[in-house]
């Protein structure tokens, strides 16, 4: 389906990553926000809060995290494409309704500007320490996706893949930036509308009475509906039957559970999107993500120019992680190099499903700023001997 | 004379009209707990608990006086498991 | 003298009416969890008649409640329901209207939730004005837990986390709502069933943030640590000790232990809804804006 031009700012724009973000969300179809100003996200929701209005959408400034992020769902169960916005201390107080929208499978999208960590840390400059707080950070068994761009271009695009793989998914969608790729200002193309492509809202085709809210389809994932269109239907976060009805027993844990986590898992790699380069030859890989892998890019020019083959493998989306090109990789490559703006979790998941065919250097970093390129690439040519 | 109203005949009673509406109640017995809030309420205290009890072991409400029942559904009303209702029905008249 | 003070009862057993209120009701997940004597139940026969009375299409309109056993109320009752997380029904019932203000939002849920963990959402949506009805089950206890004190629970009584008994002063929601904004407070408790039911009428089809408190028991536990009897001896309590004050300051209605109650409408008043002050203040400021829809019919 193609975009609403109603949301869709077409031309070559001069904009941070925060504001492109926004601008994503818009073109995406995203025509109910809610929020709570977080340094550095709040920009995103400012702007929205003034585009909204223009195009029939609503914006809300709402008391607490607490209450964006759950506000978001009733206007996804309305029938409205949402969007909220935080960091680090915002995203932690949301965990629970991340766990609310998995356990519903409501689509709906959260973005995580990151900043230096934990607590209050360092509300004005950049880390990537949320990144497996994204994956695991609410109580219980699920699955989730999360897209991770490193520029303004990206931030507009990927915010459209979120929305598109919340809606195919049926899954809350992260948008994991950090402050610089937020605040950075880089040109941003917006396209004409109907050359973006989004995914509709997949409303079942059966009448109520036929309808079951949580029978899924054959890829694993259940049509969906909205109130107000006489289907009666219940959502609870209890586990739940195929009815939606609370079942609290062994069986329907099982049944419902191993579905939600499945149905990100099995479908990773259609969900999984990468950028690589020089992987044929190469001795070492570099896996990046965000802005780190901006810097990576410097770093991997200069461990070429003193000789080493690397290749990069850039994740696009962190979640769910893409196994299958790390084993492809594994054993082929002496070791892979792993920066990021924390001391190593997306690393630990390289490490894991490289299980020890290849070695696993984290180039880690407290956050704060960005890698020196010149340590990334002492650790690539290391990495190399 | 003042004490001479015993020597006036009774005038006579006015004569009652017929009554057209009576009551009736139903009770899903295995559905109710018991709690006694039909019996409590009812304004012609016409329901009592029974002696012998459902599958859950609840005594449950019954007619007592059932021609005292007006069929006003505050049973119903009060009933927080939906195990009793009550409905007017017209003297004569095999449906409500 | 007339002898015919009863006509003839046809023998035949008479073709027994639906229920009313079964088509309101999940009946395929009767009976209810609901201990006996729990007043909750009771609340719902009078929301099933409000909703019966207002004649609204009931496919647009949605419930949302809490955790808690008052929370369970949206499993029960046949209309599109949200059974969300602890403390935030509100915020979601928010997302839900202003998302599509069509819809007839409702919200029930219990005093801890609505008040202790919601309190914040309780206080911003009155003060928003928000076009939904929150219908507060005030049990005075945290009752699918155990029975642990909540902000209404009076001292002195027994909760399993105030074993000595309580020594907060609580609140009283009826001036907490009015005090936030909410344009519409009443209090009812489910001894007065026929009240209770006219004041959600009212409640929804008023226009903003809508209020209706009902004091309910909770036998197995506010009740029998207490020593205060079964569900029905809480009925009776509060028919012999409810006082009926309509137009009474807030102020002056807060609930002690085991005293007087006063029931009745305390505040019905108008204020601009949410979408109606937001369309206001952007009709002036964004060219081209077109109003928001609001949901609301056209007032008499």
């Amino acid at each position: 389906m193609k975009a609403d031009p109603r949301g869709v700012l077409t031309g070559t724009h001069f904009m941070d990553g925060d504001h492109s973000c926004c601008e994503g969300a818009l073109a995406a179809g995203c025509r109910f926000a809610a929020g709570y100003p977080i340094t550095p996200s709040t920009e995103v929701v400012e702007r929205i809060s003034g585009r909204l209005p223009e195009m029939g959408g609503m914006f809300l400034q709402m008391e607490d995290e607490l209450a964006s992020s759950i506000a978001i769902q009733g206007a996804a169960w309305a029938g409205a494409k949402t969007l909220t916005v935080t960091s680090g201390p915002g995203f932690s107080l949301m965990m629970e309704h991340i766990g609310l929208a998995a356990m519903t499978e409501t689509p709906c999208v959260y973005v995580d500007v990151q900043r230096g960590g934990p607590s209050t840390g360092l509300p004005t400059m950049p880390a990537q320490q949320d990144m497996m707080q994204a994956k695991w950070g609410s109580h219980g068994d699920y699955g989730i996706i999360a897209v991770c761009p490193n520029s303004p271009q990206e931030c507009f695009d990927l915010t459209i893949l979120a929305f598109n793989l919340a809606e195919q998914y049926r899954v809350p969608a992260l948008v994991m930036m950090d402050e610089v790729v937020g605040h950075m200002i880089e040109r941003v193309v917006i396209p004409e509308a109907d050359r973006i492509e989004v995914v509709p809202r997949r409303y079942t085709q059966k009448k109520p009475g036929e309808y079951l809210p949580f029978r899924p389809g054959h890829d694993l994932v259940p049509d969906i509906v909205k109130a107000g269109d006489g289907y009666r239907l219940h959502v609870t976060g209890l586990t739940h039957d195929e009815r939606g009805y609370p079942a609290m027993n062994v069986p329907a844990q099982e049944k419902l559970v191993r579905r939600l986590v499945d149905k990100i898992r099995l479908n990773a790699e259609k969900i999984c999107r990468t950028e690589e380069s020089g992987l044929d030859d190469a001795e070492v890989v570099v896996v990046s993500y965000g802005i780190t892998s901006r810097i990576a890019q410097r770093s991997i020019e200069l461990a070429r120019a003193r000789g080493v083959k690397v290749g990069s493998l850039r994740l696009l989306v962190a979640w769910p992680f893409p196994e299958h090109r790390i084993k492809a990789l594994a054993g082929r490559v002496k070791a892979f190099v792993v920066p990021e703006l924390n001391f190593g979790q997306m690393a630990l998941e390289v490490e894991r499903v490289a299980a020890g065919r290849s070695r696993t250097v984290c180039v880690g970093h407290a956050g704060g700023s960005v890698h020196d390129p010149k340590t990334i690439a002492d650790a690539i040519v290391e990495a190399a001997r | 004379m003042a004490n001479d109203t015993a020597q006036v005949p009774a005038p006579a009673p006015a004569a009652k009209k017929p009554r057209k509406v009576f009551g009736l109640i139903y009770v899903e017995r295995d559905r109710c707990k018991g709690c006694t809030f039909c019996v409590e309420f009812c304004p012609p205290k016409c329901l009592g608990m029974s002696e012998d009890f459902n599958a859950k072991g609840y005594h449950v409400p019954m007619l007592t006086a059932p021609d005292d029942c007006t069929g006003c559904n505050l049973c119903g009303l009060y009933c927080p498991d939906f195990a009793i209702y009550g409905w007017m029905r017209k003297a004569g008249k095999e449906t409500p | 003298m007339s002898e015919a003070a009863t006509a003839t009862v046809p023998a035949a057993a008479p073709v027994r009416p639906a229920n009313k209120v079964e088509p309101f009701l999940r009946m395929d997940r009767m009976p209810t969890v609901w201990c006996p004597g729990c007043g909750i139940g009771t609340v719902v026969n009078g929301l099933a008649q409000a909703l019966e009375r207002c004649k609204l299409d009931l496919d647009k309109v949605a419930i949302v409640s809490g955790i808690g056993c008052t929370g369970r109320v949206a499993g029960y009752v046949r209309l599109d329901s949200f059974h969300t997380t602890h403390g935030r029904p509100i915020p979601f019932a928010t997302g839900l209207k202003l998302a599509n203000p069509e819809l007839k939002v409702i919200v029930v849920s219990g005093d801890g939730d609505l008040t202790a963990i919601g309190g914040n959402h309780f206080i911003h949506a009155a003060r928003r004005n928000i076009d939904m009805t929150v219908i507060c089950v005030n049990n005075h206890t945290y009752g699918m837990t155990g029975g642990q004190v909540t902000p209404t629970t009076p001292p002195p009584a027994i909760a399993s986390t105030t074993p000595y008994g309580a020594y907060e002063d609580p609140f009283n929601l009826q001036f907490l709502a009015d005090a936030c904004g909410a344009v519409y407070c009443a209090r009812w408790t489910v001894a007065h069933v026929r009240q209770l039911a006219k004041a959600i009428e009212e409640a929804l089809q008023k226009r903003g943030f809508s209020f209706v408190e009902a004091i309910s028991p909770c036998p197995t536990l506010y009740a029998r640590r207490n020593r205060l009897g079964e569900g029905v001896d809480a009925l009776k309590y509060y028919e012999e000790k409810s006082v009926v004050k309509h137009g009474a300051p807030t102020r002056e209605v807060g609930i002690g232990f085991q005293s007087e109650i006063a029931v009745g409408k305390f505040v019905d008043r108008e204020r601009a809804t949410l979408i109606e002050a937001m369309n206001e203040r952007y009709s002036k400021a964004v060219r081209g804006y077109v109003p928001y829809p609001t949901g609301h019919k056209p007032r008499k």
